[in-house]
C-alpha cells in the first residue's frame, strides 16, 4: 500500500471537518473502551495475564530465528510449506506465483492487515485474479475503494447509511423496496453475495493471530466465521502473516487469546477461534488441499536488539487507538498508511521510513493512555519518542523545530541569563497583558488561533522568591 | 541515609510558574513548609523537556547535567507539576543510560523526585489542607502526573478536607487536554478539537472553578474556556490547597 503518512496534518485537518467521520468517531464514547473496561473488571487476574503475555512475548523475540524455524519444521511435517518473504514485493510475488501455477481466478480474503501492507488486492487484479474481501468490514471498503481506517473494525468510519447506500449502487440486481436499514439486514445481503464466493473460490487467503511454533498450527479469531469459510473451502489456503506472530506452544497462545478479544472488543473470546495445522488429512470430512504459509520481514527483523523491539509484542488488538485521543479526533486514515493510532506513530516509521512516518510519532501528547491498556505492555510513548531522537539525528525536523530549540536552549543552558532574560520578558509581557489574556500573540498563531494565552502575572518566581529571602 | 527531620526540600519551580503564575511557586512554597519541610529553591532554568520530547538529545543531557548538579544536595525534589516532575523521576535516568556515572547521580534524583500533591499526603502524611478558599470545583488528571507520577486520589483528598470546597468530578477527567508541550502548536487543529472536548466536559459538571496540577494543562484549557465565552475560573490545585483565594484566576486581570 502507498503511503501518504507525509500529508498527515491536511489529512488530520479534512478529518476533523468531515460530518460523517465525527458521527462515526462518537462510537468510542460507548464501544470498544467501555466494553474493555467491563471485559478486565471481569477478570481479576488481567493484571497477572498482561506481564505473562509480556514476557512469553519477550522471550520469544530474543530467540525469534529458533521459534520460526521450529514452525517451518512443524508446518512442514504436517504437510504444509512455509515461504519467507523479505519484503512486501516477495510476498506478493510467492502468492502471485502460488495462485498463477493453479490457475487461480477467484480467490476469497479473510481479514489481513498485511495483505493490505503489502497492496496484496491491487497485484491480484492486475495479474487477472480476481481478489473478493469476505470480512463484512473489509467487503465494505472493497466495494468503496478504500482502506481500513482501524485494524479490528476496518469500516469503523462509515455509518450503516452510507454502507446500505453502497450496496444498493452495486448490489444492482436488489429490488428498491429490500430494506437495508438494519445492520441484520446489510449482513444478509453481504452474507448472499459471499456464499458463492466461498464455493468457487481457487484459494481462501487469510491472515494470522497467532503461529504457534510448537505445532506449526496458525490461528485466526474472527466474528463473522467468514475466515472458516475462507480456509475450509478452497482447494489452497494461505497464511500470510509477519514473522512476529509466533509463539511457542499452544499454551502461550491461549494465554495470548484470553487478552486479545477482551483488548480489542470487550468480548470475553470472539465467536470464532480457529488453529490451522497443515491441509486436509486422509480421514478429515473437509479442509484445503494445499497449506502454505508466507512469513513476511518487510523491516521487523531490523527492530530486533534494538530499542524499538518491543514493538513487536503488539497482538493487534487495536486497544491502543480505542483509547487514543488523538485517533478519537482524526480518525484511522489520517495517519496515510496500514496501521494508523499509537501502534502505527511506533511501527509504521520501521515499515515505511521516518521521513514518510515522521508525522505520526510527533503526533501525540505522549498522554500515555496506550501505554495503560496494551495487553502487551507496549512502551508506547516510549518508542514513538525515540522515532522522534531518530529523526531530530538525521535531521528530518522541520527548520522552525530545529531553530526553535536552538534559541530557548540558548538561554535555558545559561541559568543566570536565563533568569534576567526572563525577568525582563515576563515584565514586558505581563505589562502588556493587563487584560489577563492576549487574544493574539506574535509567532504564537498556533495557539491564539482558538485560544487565548494567559498572560503572565509580571514577575518570575525566581526574582520574587529571591526579593523575599534578602527583602 | 533516611532524610533529616525535617527534610530539606528543593523546589523544581517548573519554568510556566516560575515565568507566568509565581503564586504557584509561593502555595508549593506555603504547603510544604505546613507539611513540616524546609524548603530550599536552587537556581534553576528549564528540565529539559521541551528539548526532550523533540528528541534532541544533547540539549536535554546539557539541562539535565544542570538540575542535577543544582538539586543534589536536597532530600527531596518536589515540583508543582506532574510532567517535571516525571521528566526527572522516569526520563533523566533514560536519558543518561550510556553514562554510568551520570546515570547513578540521575537515578539517585529520580528516586528522590515528587509530584506536590502526592508529596503532601504518601510521603509528608499531610491530611488536610488550609482553609481559605470556596467555591465548586471540578479536578482534570495531567496525563503525567496521573500515569507517570502516580497521581489520582491525593489532591481529591486533599480537596475534600476543605470546608467549603465541593468537587463534582466532570466525564473523562482523566482524558487528555490536548496541551502536550509543543503538541498544541505543532497540531494545533487537534490539539483544539481535544481541549474543545475537555471543555464541554468542564462546563457540563456546571463547577465554577477547574483545577489541575500541570500550568501547561490549566492554560491551554483557560485559553480555550475563555474564547468560547465560557465564566469558568481556572487555578492551580495548589494555590487553592493554601487556601489562597485573592490571586487572579489564569488568564484573568488582577482585580
Amino acid at each position: 500500500m502507498q503511503p501518504h503518512s507525509a500529508d498527515f496534518p491536511a489529512r488530520a485537518a479534512d478529518a476533523l471537518t468531515d460530518p460523517d467521520l465525527r458521527r462515526a468517531l462518537t462510537k468510542f464514547k460507548t464501544g470498544f473502551p467501555v466494553n474493555r473496561a467491563r471485559a478486565v473488571a471481569n477478570l481479576p487476574e488481567f493484571e497477572a495475564l498482561r506481564d505473562a503475555a509480556k514476557a512469553v512475548k519477550d522471550h520469544t523475540l530474543s530467540h525469534l530465528d529458533h521459534y520460526l524455524e521450529a514452525f517451518e519444521a512443524r508446518v512442514r511435517d504436517s504437510g504444509g510449506h512455509v515461504h519467507w518473504a523479505r519484503d512486501a514485493a516477495e510476498a506478493r510475488s510467492i502468492i502471485l506465483r502460488l495462485a498463477t501455477e493453479r490457475d487461480a481466478r477467484l480467490i476469497a480474503k479473510g481479514k489481513s492487515m498485511v495483505s493490505e501492507e503489502i497492496g496484496l488486492n491491487a497485484a491480484l487484479e492486475a495479474a487477472g485474479i480476481k481478489a473478493v474481501e469476505t470480512d463484512l468490514g473489509e467487503y465494505i471498503l472493497q466495494i468503496r475503494g478504500e482502506v481500513p481506517s482501524h485494524i479490528v473494525a476496518p469500516a469503523l468510519h462509515l455509518s450503516k447509511e452510507q454502507v446500505a447506500a453502497d450496496f444498493r449502487r452495486t448490489h444492482t440486481h436488489l429490488p428498491p423496496d429490500r430494506p437495508l436499514d438494519q445492520p441484520t439486514d446489510l449482513l444478509a445481503e453481504a452474507r448472499g453475495e459471499l456464499r458463492d464466493v466461498f464455493l468457487n473460490a481457487d484459494i481462501g487467503i487469510t491472515g494470522a493471530n497467532f503461529l504457534v511454533a510448537e505445532t506449526g498450527s496458525t490461528i485466526i479469531v474472527t466474528n463473522e466465521g467468514n475466515g472458516d469459510l475462507t480456509q475450509t473451502l478452497s482447494r489452497c489456503h494461505i497464511v500470510l502473516t509477519g514473522i512476529e506472530k509466533v509463539v511457542p506452544t499452544l499454551a502461550d497462545a491461549t494465554l495470548m487469546l484470553r487478552l486479545l478479544a477482551r483488548s480489542a472488543t470487550g468480548q470475553e473470546i470472539t465467536a470464532y477461534t480457529t488453529f490451522s495445522t497443515g491441509p486436509r488429512r486422509a480421514d478429515d470430512p473437509d479442509g484445503p488441499r494445499e497449506f502454505h504459509v508466507v512469513l513476511l520481514d518487510n523491516g521487523r527483523s531490523a527492530l530486533l536488539g534494538t530499542e524499538m523491539q518491543e514493538v513487536l509484542r503488539c497482538i493487534r488488538c487495536g486497544a491502543c487507538m480505542n483509547h487514543c485521543p488523538v485517533y478519537h479526533a482524526v480518525g484511522g486514515h489520517a495517519y496515510g498508511w496500514v496501521y494508523p493510532g499509537p501502534i502505527g506513530a511506533a511501527l509504521d516509521p520501521a515499515l515505511i521510513g521516518v521521513k514518510e512516518a515522521r508525522h505520526l510519532p510527533n503526533a501525540s501528547t505522549f498522554c500515555g493512555k496506550c501505554e495503560s491498556v496494551c495487553p502487551v505492555k507496549i512502551p508506547l510513548p516510549k518508542i514513538m519518542h525515540r522515532w522522534r531522537e531518530v529523526e531530530f539525528e538525521r535531521r528530518l525536523s522541520p527548520p522552525s523545530v530545529r531553530q526553535g530549540l536552538w534559541a530557548w536552549a540558548l538561554f535555558a543552558k545559561r541559568p543566570r541569563l536565563y533568569r534576567l532574560v526572563t525577568a525582563i520578558a515576563m515584565r514586558v509581557m505581563g505589562w502588556m497583558g493587563k487584560e489577563g489574556a492576549f487574544k493574539s500573540l506574535p509567532l504564537a498563531g498556533g495557539w491564539t488561533g482558538t485560544r487565548d494565552f494567559p498572560a503572565p502575572q509580571g514577575r518570575t518566581f525566581q526574582s520574587l522568591y529571591k526579593d523575599r529571602r534578602h527583602g | 541515609m533516611p532524610p533529616a527531620n525535617p527534610p530539606k526540600v528543593g523546589l523544581l519551580v517548573t519554568c510556566l510558574v516560575d515565568l507566568f503564575r509565581p503564586s504557584v511557586g509561593f502555595a508549593a512554597v506555603t504547603l510544604l513548609e505546613r507539611a513540616g519541610c524546609r524548603v530550599t529553591v536552587p537556581s534553576q532554568s528549564c528540565c529539559g523537556q521541551p528539548a526532550w520530547n523533540n528528541g534532541d538529545r544533547t540539549t536535554a543531557e546539557a539541562l539535565a547535567r544542570t538540575m542535577i548538579q543544582a538539586f543534589e544536595g536536597c532530600d527531596y525534589v518536589v515540583a508543582p507539576s506532574g510532567s517535571c516532575s516525571g521528566m526527572l523521576r522516569k526520563h533523566y535516568p533514560e536519558l543518561f543510560r550510556d553514562d554510568p556515572a551520570w546515570a547513578a547521580r540521575a537515578t539517585a534524583l529520580a528516586d528522590r523526585t515528587w509530584e506536590l500533591t502526592r508529596f503532601l499526603t504518601d510521603i509528608m502524611g499531610m491530611d488536610t489542607a488550609i482553609p481559605g478558599f470556596a467555591g465548586t470545583v471540578t479536578y482534570h488528571d495531567s496525563c503525567s502526573g496521573l500515569r507517570e507520577m502516580g497521581v489520582k486520589e491525593q489532591p481529591r483528598r486533599l480537596l475534600a478536607s476543605l470546608p467549603g470546597v465541593d468537587l463534582t468530578e466532570m466525564q473523562g477527567a482523566d482524558v487528555c487536554c490536548g496541551f502536550g508541550g509543543t503538541f498544541c502548536v505543532k497540531y494545533p487543529d487537534i490539539s483544539t478539537h481535544m481541549v474543545t472536548e475537555k471543555v464541554e466536559a468542564i462546563v457540563a459538571t456546571g463547577a465554577d472553578t477547574l483545577l489541575a496540577g500541570d500550568l501547561g494543562c490549566l492554560m491551554n484549557m483557560a485559553g480555550r474556556l475563555s474564547r468560547l465565552g465560557h465564566d469558568i475560573d481556572v487555578r492551580h490545585v495548589a494555590e487553592v490547597l493554601a487556601g489562597d483565594p485573592d490571586t487572579a484566576p489564569i488568564g484573568r486581570a488582577e482585580g
